[in-house]
């Protein structure tokens, strides 16, 4: 399996991982970076949130309204009409605004992102891996009028007024239907806005900097002899690969103390060692201090070993 | 070093405890961290919170991460590290190579030579567009001429509201004359606007499909006014008709043609790429078009404003040619004689 530039073993067998999603661009100092296409749940997810938030931000504004008029008592007043007017006024601006400028404004931002799609840690990006330009964000939000708003409002408006036929429903639904899982029939998870504006939707990652895996600092002043007891040779370095060495990792960062000890048990009964009870994190850390020096010291002379079914390449 | 000793492999030289790949990240780890913070207020749209020195700091922090992250690729096996360090790189990535204009100056830009650039640009488009909305005139006024049923089904019976075939000169008349007192201007203005920039983001949007839908939705549009049009001219209205529709209309329509046209310039490059592949092609057409999009939505604010105050209150036929054709001329020679070197 080819594997791509500095993804980690655990990486490519994490669940949800997909080799078809991930993509590189390489950036102008020539460092390849590695990115996954959002995946099509996430994007619905963040769809979703964005048209329950744009509903909320309408049904906060009409409340807005009704509690000023009902407050100042504008009915009553002598000039009604003409507040009846600016309000009527300035409801049609603001859901063309709410329906128009709400993704525009934020996938504007630095962070080129909804609230929906920060939620789930998605943003757009440009397609080429160059300088995301206003013009794009535009083009690819413009269509998005027909993709969505249009068949809803569409169906919303003919169904209150209780003129949908069934021909028309099923018009409606076919339309919708044909541009919300268009981004399912390409490669790189495109809607029909994103084929147009050369963008895609691509993972935010965040991570936070965790701190050194071994000597962890409960560990570093205790057990000291007992640190000094665990040294393993080659042989019984020998056993596995980057791949069981990263889940150790991950075991001894957040495993609970059952998982230390059936880890440590099923690397004792591999290598024929046998430490004391209570002892679990000790010897994993020390396993794990000199499995990594090893393989780092490999990787250094160009011999890697992704597992522990694979030889060393 | 006061840390325990671990014992290394036999294969490792190092005389401290620490792992090589450990100690190079500990190295580093202080500017990995500015670079984080300095991205992560960044992000949140607060870069003004930025020191100037941190500012300044940013390409070099960036670049030293990029270094760290190809290093330790090659070097580490500490996944948590390559993580963290994949995901700062990127984000970092996005803030050193992102947006950076400003609203004011793509504004500037916008007005100051590159809408009229983008206008010139589906300058082909515009002709057939053209061409598309005269022929969608013509079909529907002699379409109506033919049989005066067709009316009912171009145009409506709500949106008629008593202008239909055989109705008499003085209704009419009445439609597009002495409504000065009429109140709820503004109202009507904002409407307006909206319905007319939807049906041209509508317009614009289409286009992908090989540009005909756009095509179709021109035809329709202008047939829609050629029914009308056959109506007042069958009473002998048609110069007032034509200037009770020139005054906004000229900025209205014109919009309208540029909308259809950018969608039609998308889907000519869809279906056509030349030399590029039709992706790019779809995308470099898509963002011009976009740009005449933000310019189509301006002139229909224009002409919301011309249609909901300036037709009531100007009276007059002949004053509402000349407003029209001023407005007329004033779009020409912005997009067609206006032009800036770029900066």
């Amino acid at each position: 399996m080819s594997s791509v530039a500095g993804t980690t073993a655990l990486q490519q067998r994490r669940p949800g991982y997909s080799a078809k999603l991930q993509r590189q661009i390489i950036t102008p100092e020539g460092v390849p970076l590695n990115i996954s296409i959002a995946a099509a749940s996430a994007r619905a997810g963040a769809l979703i949130l964005d048209i329950v938030i744009i509903f909320g931000l309408m049904l906060a504004y009409l409340l807005g309204i009704l509690f000023f008029v009902n407050i100042f008592d504008i009915s009553n007043t002598s000039n009604a009409g003409f507040w009846g007017q600016l309000f009527l006024i300035v409801t049609i601006l603001f859901v063309f605004l709410l329906r128009n400028a709400y993704f525009l404004y934020f996938e504007l931002g630095d962070r080129s992102a909804t609230w929906g799609k920060r939620a789930v840690g998605i943003r757009v990006a440009s397609r080429d891996g160059g300088r995301l330009t206003a013009d794009a964000i535009i083009a690819r939000n413009l269509v998005r009028d027909i993709e969505l708003f249009l068949p809803l409002i569409f169906m919303v408006s003919s169904g209150a007024q209780g003129q949908m036929s069934g021909t028309t429903t099923l018009f409606g639904f076919a339309w919708v239907a044909v541009f919300l899982f268009f981004p399912l029939f390409n490669k790189d998870r495109l809607r029909c806005g994103d084929l147009i504006a050369g963008t895609w939707v691509i993972e935010a990652p965040k991570a936070e900097l965790t701190s050194v895996v071994t000597p962890s600092d409960s560990m570093i002043f205790q057990n000291e002899e007992a640190k000094a007891h665990y040294q393993f040779t080659n042989e019984e370095l020998s056993v596995y690969g980057e791949y069981e060495l990263q889940t150790l990792e991950s075991v001894l960062r957040n495993g609970s103390d059952d998982a230390l000890v059936s880890v440590c048990n099923a690397i004792c009964r591999k290598i024929g060692w046998n430490p004391g009870s209570g002892e679990e994190r000790v010897f994993l850390e020390a396993y794990y201090a000199q499995l990594r020096a090893k393989l780092e010291s490999d990787m250094r002379f160009g011999k890697r070993r992704a597992d522990k079914h694979s030889e060393a390449e | 070093m006061n840390m325990p000793n671990i014992a290394m492999g036999s294969d490792i030289s190092e005389s401290s405890d620490e792992l090589r790949s450990d100690r190079f990240r500990m190295e580093r780890e202080a500017d990995w961290e500015r670079l984080d913070e300095i991205v992560t207020i960044m992000e949140k749209g607060r870069g003004k919170h930025v020191s100037d020195e941190d500012v300044l700091a940013l390409p070099t922090l960036y670049r030293t991460a990029m270094s760290s992250l190809s290093i330790a690729r090659e070097n580490s096996l500490d996944a948590g590290t390559i993580k963290y360090l994949e995901a700062l790189t990127l984000r970092a990535y996005f803030i050193v190579y992102g947006t950076r204009t400003t609203f004011w100056g793509w504004c500037r830009d916008f007005f100051g030579g590159g809408w009229s650039r983008a206008v010139r640009g589906i300058a082909p488009e515009i002709l057939v567009a053209l061409a598309v909305m005269i022929a969608g005139a013509l079909v529907g006024y002699y379409m109506v001429e033919a049989d005066n049923e067709w009316f009912y089904a171009l145009v409506g019976e709500g949106m008629a509201s008593g202008r239909v075939p055989g109705a008499s000169e003085e209704t009419l008349r009445e439609t597009m004359f002495g409504q000065t007192e009429q109140e709820g201007l503004a109202i009507f203005a904002a409407f307006l606007f909206s319905n007319n920039a939807q049906v041209s983001i509508l317009a614009f949007a289409l286009g992908f499909a090989f540009a005909v839908p756009s095509i179709l939705l021109l035809i329709h549009n202008m047939a829609l006014l050629g029914a009308m049009l056959w109506v007042f001219d069958s009473r002998g209205l048609s110069v007032d008709f034509i200037g009770w529709l020139s005054i906004h209309g000229t900025t209205e329509i014109f919009a309208i043609l540029l909308a259809g046209a950018a969608g039609i310039h998308i889907g000519r490059n869809v279906a056509f790429p030349g030399d590029k592949s039709h992706l790019q092609a779809a995308s470099i057409a898509g963002k011009r078009g976009a740009l005449v999009m933000m310019g189509v939505i301006i002139m229909l604010i224009i002409a919301g404003l011309l249609e909901g105050f300036a037709r009531q209150l100007v009276d007059n036929t002949l004053w509402r040619y000349i407003i029209g054709g001023t407005m007329l001329l004033f779009w020409l020679g912005y997009f067609f004689l206006f032009r800036r070197s770029r900066v």
